[in-house]
């Protein structure tokens, strides 16, 4: 079959061209971001480096091509033209006359639109579940480290029993076909989901335990939206239907928040420790404020600094475990287009064809990258102070 | 510091026969069961039939019992046919006593791989031979350069040397196996043809640069930038105290300063980094094996897992678990003995 193709210089020009909309949110962003830095905070100050500019940046053009994604994409990311089997870069697709800029792949889908509609699938996937394991390793970290003793211990052993797990064995032994059809899976997010509610909870009532009317309009919008979307997550029983996981989702969402959150907890546990040695916490205590009121109001807002960098390195490394479990073909569908998957099924046929292999490849690499130069510099920014 | 080491080496066990046990749960469930036992049989068994096989080869009797028989605490019983009282073992491939006989972890037997037929000691240890040759490789390159990087980046804070070192290491931080691996494929074996694509020839032929250099290469990249970090911000600290100082004041050389009292004291913290990166190399070895066709431990854990293999999965992962908790050990102790102004109380 021959096709007709742009030059490369056509090819590099349609990318471009293609993520106007990215570009455009971009510059209004960075713009505005870059006019504003000075009253802006920590955010603003990542504009004065190079680093944090380019880490800045590559984050939100990741972010922007996830939301803009079905006008990025020429093409549905499943869709087979079978015309178009392992087209080389630039091909152009006689019906519709519009180029596979990044060519197509071995079942003729377009490169270009599977690595686009990729972005989605990481972008909900990473933070959504970093977030989640921020808020088991805070919860669990906080009383380990403010206590210690036997909970330290306890909290601890398990937290290291998870650590000494090789990831690989842990995700086979979690992510597999047969385990959606135990209650494993279900049992463990309905354990992880409940504590961002309990974390709320905790948080609101001990501050606003003598205010009661503020108390309970805090507390019942927690427990109205905290119990929302955990009826919808862990059940799929949201009245609504707006919030909804497919069960492999979930199973590897659950499976990576399991393999994150002990780190989490690590971080907290120490710097818990060395904060609780301040004078403030001295003085709280003294004032005779309750252990919980100490940890969440007057150590957690002092332990930010680190949390944040460690939120970054965090999503991405959850990028790449979710990018691990694609390659090995766990948990996410076949046909999925998300960047671990095509990196699988490219990499598999690297002697005939290289041009399916680069595209996700160099999408997973930049956005990884993104996140640890933002990390770097928020480290040294937080360093400054 | 003995007691120190027992009580560490205490809970190393404890931790052990929790995950052990967590395993063996994991593996022993119903839909895992199946996989093996229509692995074993053929795809179109009835479910009487694999119920049978299950029931005959014991894989249905008491969870505690058989992860006892497991563990080598209680009597492995041999297989008795119900119908003719023949003894015939559960796997033709595996010796198999016909009597009652304790045949467990402690007693150094690992059991019997269904995938590989034949035991899991005969192959479980030969593959711990491959990687472990991988590995070495893999060090020999990674903690020089990672070291060198480290050095000549926290040597003069702030230098343009530091800043394009650093974003480099920062880059290879953000590049797993699977991308570098996929990358350097391209690079060197599709478009330069210089090295081979694949590490199946080195289980059959030997190893040789030829074939082992991708592997080797894609496993490195990942830890030396993370290396290179903690070697820099240990040099950072080092080099603004007070006797480097004094070292410069006395008239000795920038570079005498640096190899003779700088290097010493900056050496100490990534160590334990380097001790620590074993688990990670743990992973990354399964993703190289894999992708190189490498017939080592990362390889037979995948294979073991894929086919719900119980006794292999459960030797892979007693010997993963064990390399990383060794590995903390030696971390600590080491770090204890290195550094002087740390006492173990």
């Amino acid at each position: 079959m021959q096709h007709e193709y742009l030059s490369a210089f056509q090819v590099l020009l349609g990318f471009l061209v293609r993520f106007w909309p990215v570009w455009l949110a971009l510059a209004v962003v960075l713009g505005t971001s870059f006019a504003f830095r000075a009253r802006l905070g920590l955010y603003g100050q990542l504009f004065d480096t190079y680093v944090g500019i380019a880490g800045v940046t590559i984050c939100l053009f990741w972010l922007f091509t996830a939301m803009f994604a079905s006008t990025v994409a020429p093409f549905n990311p499943l869709a087979q033209i079978l015309v178009m089997k392992d087209a080389l870069p630039g091909a152009i697709e006689p019906e519709s006359g519009q180029a596979f800029l990044f060519g197509g792949d071995r079942l003729a889908r377009d490169i270009f639109s599977r690595m686009v509609y990729g972005s989605q699938i990481v972008l909900v996937i990473a933070p959504a579940a970093t977030m989640f394991a921020l808020m088991v390793g805070i919860t669990l970290g906080l009383p380990a480290g403010y206590y210690g003793g036997r909970v330290d211990t306890i909290l601890s052993f398990l937290a290291n029993l998870v650590l000494a797990f090789p990831v690989i064995l842990l995700f086979y032994l979690l992510v597999t076909p047969g385990i959606m059809d135990t209650p494993i899976p279900y049992t463990m997010a309905g354990l992880f989901f409940l504590f961002p509610i309990i974390f709320f909870c905790t948080l609101f009532y001990t501050r606003f335990k003598h205010r009661p009317q503020v108390l309970a309009i805090q507390i019942g919008l927690t427990l109205l939206i905290g119990g929302w979307i955990y009826v919808g997550l862990v059940f799929d029983a949201d009245p609504l239907g707006i919030i909804a996981i497919r069960p492999n989702e979930l199973n590897i969402f659950v499976a990576v928040v399991f393999a994150s959150s002990p780190g989490v907890f690590r971080i907290v546990r120490g710097l818990v420790m060395d904060i609780k040695t301040r004078d403030y916490v001295a003085a709280a205590q003294t004032r005779g404020e309750s252990p919980w009121y100490i940890m969440l109001w007057e150590v957690l807002p002092n332990a930010r600094g680190p949390l944040i960098v460690d939120a970054c390195l965090r999503i991405g490394y959850t990028t790449i475990l979710l990018g691990t479990l694609g390659y090995f073909g766990l948990g996410l569908a076949p046909e999925s287009p998300d960047w671990g998957t095509a990196i699988k099924e490219a990499s598999r046929l690297l002697r005939s064809h290289i041009h399916p292999a680069l595209p996700p490849t160099i999408a997973l690499m930049s956005f990884v990258l993104g996140l640890n130069l933002l990390a770097d510099a928020l480290r040294e920014q937080s360093l400054k102070d | 510091m003995l007691t120190f080491i027992t009580r560490r080496l205490g809970t190393m066990l404890l931790t052990m026969l929790c995950l052990t046990l967590v395993v063996f749960f994991m593996v022993n469930l119903e839909p895992n069961l199946r996989k093996l036992s229509i692995s074993q049989l053929d795809m179109r068994s009835s479910d009487e039939h694999i119920e049978s096989w299950l029931v005959r080869n014991g894989y249905r009797d008491n969870f505690f019992l058989r992860y006892g028989r497991w563990l080598g605490v209680v009597q492995k019983q041999p297989n008795i046919d119900a119908e003719t009282g023949a003894v015939t073992p559960r796997f033709s491939y595996c010796n198999e006593p016909a009597e009652p006989y304790y045949g467990g972890i402690l007693q150094g037997d690992f059991g019997c791989s269904t995938k590989f037929k034949t035991t899991v000691s005969a192959k479980l240890w030969p593959a711990l031979g491959a990687t472990g040759i991988l590995m070495f490789w893999v060090m020999v390159v990674m903690v020089p350069v990672a070291l060198l990087i480290g050095i000549f980046a926290g040597m003069r804070e702030g230098s343009r040397t530091d800043r394009s070192l650093s974003v480099a290491s920062i880059t290879t931080t953000a590049t797993p196996e699977y991308i570098s691996g996929v990358i350097f494929t391209v690079v060197f074996a599709s478009w330069l043809g210089w090295l081979n694509g694949s590490a199946a020839s080195a289980t059959s032929q030997g190893i040789s640069f030829y074939n082992f250099t991708l592997p080797v290469m894609t496993m490195a990249i990942y830890g030396i930038g993370y290396i290179a970090r903690m070697t820099r911000a240990s040099m950072v600290e080092v080099m603004t105290q007070q006797y480097i100082r004094t070292a410069r004041l006395k008239g000795l050389s920038f570079n005498a300063v640096v190899v003779k009292h700088a290097l010493r004291n900056a050496l100490i913290a990534p160590f334990t980094v380097i001790m620590l990166q074993f688990p990670w190399l743990l992973t990354g070895v399964v993703i190289v094996e894999v992708m190189f066709r490498y017939q080592g431990f990362g390889f037979t854990l995948v294979e073991a897992a894929g086919n719900n293999d119980i006794d292999l999965l459960l030797g892979c992962s007693l010997v993963s678990v064990f390399v990383v908790l060794f590995t903390q050990l030696i971390s600590d102790v080491g770090y204890a003995y290195l550094n002087p102004r740390i006492r173990v109380q």
